[in-house]
């Protein structure tokens, strides 16, 4: 072999060493969450639900659950157990979700509102007042009015906690001292000369 | 017996040693220096098709940052908002804005707007969001004041160099639960103290934070 071939051939050799530096581990041959892809028509890597697909949230097919809805009607009780937890949650998720519009207070006077939203009615409206915890999950899941669907972003039992916190709301915007207990009265009635009731 | 070999490749095997030495001598050195020095886009302003300004939004607004990252709490990956959850509020509100101009077009033709990847882990790392803030991992702790910033970047380099900081002594930045989503949250001078205190609460278990098949698997 002369010197030229052999150069040729270590230099070859030094390319196929190259070609272990690839970020092919990092960059793996599969779809992530988000990510594009040729794979489908669509270039798409999330795809949507199939049409009919069922939730299998809950283990099972509750409709009511599910709707809100028995037999046609909003039903007026909550399907799942109320307490104070669940109230508190729903508190949490109106905050993230609902008060953007409706306001802390459900006034319906939210920061959104504020910069052009058109105004959703007060919850503390008689109309709304009245209204059933069905209607608010009903409201939540199927969009009303101007406002979307928020079955995709805020699962069903969250809804619910949200629905039954939304009538907790009510009733303490439309409370009277007289609702509070003899014992509980006094610190409250101190924390409010103080002004550092929430 | 014939020679096959020349005279000179004595030489040539001596100085090919060498050389392969010092090859390997530079990489472990030059490495790890390469990858602690190196930026990584660290602070570099990510160009989006929209110039989402999340200063606006969470700090101006307040809203929360599950309000668009819904899935943050419940899965590994936080979802970028789809852009049903944008015109939530822009059907009604800046309609018309030549900014939103891209939004519209991805809403009309039913198609994903197409965000640009601002952290982009290398995929043999599993990682998952879920996780981290179940057990009181701050949003700001890796991402920085989002809620700050006017454009969007990486506010940490995201190297495992780094998640090890953490990892190794997760009482150093761990918080209560309450706080996570708290972008301005300071931790108190006492943060070892009540970092031991959670990490137990939370039942964290350090030993396997610091396992390889923890983050690759």
């Amino acid at each position: 072999m002369n010197r030229a071939l052999r150069l040729v051939v270590l230099a070859l050799a030094g390319v196929l060493l190259l070609a272990g530096c690839g970020r092919n581990m990092a960059e793996q041959p599969r779809v992530g969450p988000s990510q594009a892809t040729p794979f489908f028509a669509d270039g798409s890597g999330n795809r949507t639900l199939l049409e009919g697909t069922v939730s299998r949230e809950r283990g099972a097919i509750d409709p009511v659950f599910f709707t809100g809805q028995s037999e046609g009607a909003l039903v007026t009780e909550l399907p799942v157990e109320l307490t104070f937890e669940l109230l508190l949650r729903g508190q949490e998720r109106y905050d993230i979700y609902c008060a953007m519009c409706h306001g802390y207070t459900g006034e319906g006077d939210g920061m959104v509102v504020r910069r052009g939203f058109p105004r959703p009615a007060s919850f503390h409206d008689q109309r709304l007042l009245d209204a059933s915890v069905g209607y608010y999950f009903n409201a939540m899941t199927n969009g009303f009015g101007r406002m979307y669907s928020y079955a995709g972003r805020i699962p069903a039992e969250d809804r619910w906690a949200i629905a039954g916190y939304v009538k907790a709301l009510q009733l303490s915007q439309n409370a009277t001292i007289d609702d509070v207990p003899a014992d509980v009265r006094r610190a409250l009635e101190l924390a409010g000369t103080e002004g550092s009731i929430r | 017996m014939p020679q096959y070999f020349p005279p000179n490749t004595n030489a040539f095997v001596r100085w090919a040693l060498l050389g392969g030495g010092a090859f390997t001598v530079a990489l472990i050195v030059a490495l790890p220096i390469y990858a602690r020095t190196m930026n990584n886009a660290v602070g570099v302003p990510v160009e989006q098709p929209i110039a989402f300004a999340h200063n606006l939004h969470a700090t101006q607004l307040g809203i929360d940052c599950r309000y668009c990252h819904t899935s943050v709490e419940v899965a590994a990956s936080a979802n970028v908002p789809a852009s049903e959850t944008c015109m939530t509020c822009h059907s009604q509100v800046r309609v018309g804005s030549p900014q939103l101009a891209a939004l519209w077009t991805s809403w009309e033709a039913d198609a994903p707007l197409e965000w640009n990847r601002v952290h982009d882990l290398p995929e043999y790392a599993y990682f998952n969001h879920s996780a981290h803030i179940t057990n009181g991992v701050g949003c700001s702790t890796c991402h920085g004041r989002v809620d700050q910033m006017e454009g969007i970047w990486k506010n940490e380099p995201l190297t495992m160099g780094w998640c090890m900081e953490c990892h190794r002594a997760p009482e150093r930045f761990v918080r209560p639960r309450s706080e996570v989503f708290n972008m301005a949250y300071q931790p108190p001078s006492d943060q070892l103290t009540l970092g031991r205190e959670l990490v137990a609460a939370y039942h964290i278990d350090t030993e396997k934070l610091i396992s390889c098949s923890t983050c690759h698997r």
